[in-house]
């Protein structure tokens, strides 16, 4: 598997991997949703992490999953989910034709990119990892030597930077407070103060036969309590009449005769 | 088969991602193009590491990694902003800054 020629297993697993690979990529720039498009991409990363694997790099295969699949395109979701799922495309074009101009830009710088590789690559013949693995016992411990050693400060210079860009991050998606935040008191004092109604409103009445939110609310004295209905049933006068015989049991109840409780129901 | 073979898929990759800058208005899509062209660089790295028989390339492909993912996250955090001020992800929307 890591050696410098491609046998036929690897073969079948870089056509699948590289097919599913470029219909990702496809996918992303033809789908309309932006969700789709995230959804595309990751099956790219997936199957570029499988074809790292096979070209002898596990280490990076890990890390493309962990970092792209599982970082990066969680991000990208996340800022999908706060700039709106259904932010589809304007189809206004601000620069006349530019679609089709990039369109055909690409397919030509296509064509340029695999032609001039194909010429010049196909010919090429490949060593191999397995010595520069073999070196240092192992890809992982080949990958530390060198990031490590030689290349001891760029990597130095990559925790600056990304020290700097999670700083950046915090500066520029943070919002400035204009006014002190307003503490529990004055809230309350503002809900007094406009002469609404403070409270929760009455909640509709509730009978052994209807338990319905167009059943108004009994007030002790036997009238119904406007308040009681959904302001939107109110304005079609909605209402459920309130049956006779509870009017009365209320009116009853509020008179005093505790005699009357728990003997009839 | 040649494993110059996945240095054509990478080019093949880039390009579409090249596209996707080119003809999408979305910024988180442009974004994600974006994403696809670093990796099929990446793939490329790590291809020519194999060819040419030493660790160099994956390396380089590590660093490439860290740098996207610095790049995403200041990237979205600059979508987010935008959005906020002028609740729209197109970027034909932004062109005030020319003023």
């Amino acid at each position: 598997m890591t050696g410098g020629e491609v046998g036929t297993g690897e073969a079948i697993v870089f056509w699948v991997s590289g097919t599913l690979a470029v219909i990702g990529a496809l996918g992303m720039v033809i789908s309309r949703k932006a969700v789709h498009s995230a959804l595309f991409i990751a099956l790219t990363m997936v199957n570029l992490a499988i074809l790292y694997v096979a070209n002898a790099a596990p280490f990076l295969g890990m890390v493309q999953i962990i970092v792209y699949t599982g970082a990066v395109m969680m991000l990208f979701l996340f800022v999908l989910m706060v700039v709106g799922v259904d932010s589809s495309d304007s189809l206004i074009e601000t620069i006349k034709g530019q679609r089709v101009a990039g369109l055909l830009l690409g397919i030509g710088f296509s064509i340029l990119l695999v032609a001039g590789i194909g010429n010049g690559l196909m010919e090429t013949s490949s060593v191999g990892l397995d010595a520069a693995n073999a070196a240092q016992g192992g890809n992982v411990e080949g990958l530390a030597a060198l990031m490590f050693g030689p290349y001891l400060i760029a990597f130095e210079v990559t925790a600056a930077l990304l020290i700097t860009a999670a700083m950046g991050a915090m500066i520029l998606t943070h919002r400035e407070r204009w006014m002190p935040r307003r503490t529990q008191r004055e809230l309350s004092q503002e809900r007094f103060a406009s002469g609404g109604h403070p409270g929760q409103l009455p909640p509709p009445g509730v009978y052994a036969r209807h338990n319905a939110v167009d059943t108004p609310a009994l007030l002790p004295d036997g009238s119904t309590s406007d308040l009681s209905i959904p302001e939107p049933l109110r304005a079609r006068e909605d209402v459920r009449d309130v049956d006779q015989a509870d009017i009365e049991e209320v009116r009853q109840l509020s008179a005093g005769s505790s005699s009357t409780e728990g003997e009839d129901r | 088969m040649n494993p110059a073979n996945y240095v054509l898929l990478s080019a093949l990759l880039f390009s579409i991602g090249a596209i996707g800058v080119l003809v999408r208005r979305n910024a988180i899509i442009v974004f994600m193009s974006v994403e696809l062209m670093l990796n099929a660089a990446n793939l490329a790295f790590v291809a020519f590491a194999r060819m040419n028989g030493n660790l160099d390339g994956q390396v380089v492909a590590f660093f490439v990694m860290v740098v996207a993912a610095a790049e995403v996250v200041v990237g979205l955090a600059i979508i987010v902003t935008i959005f906020r001020t002028r609740r729209s992800a197109s970027i034909d929307e932004p062109n005030l800054l020319k003023y």
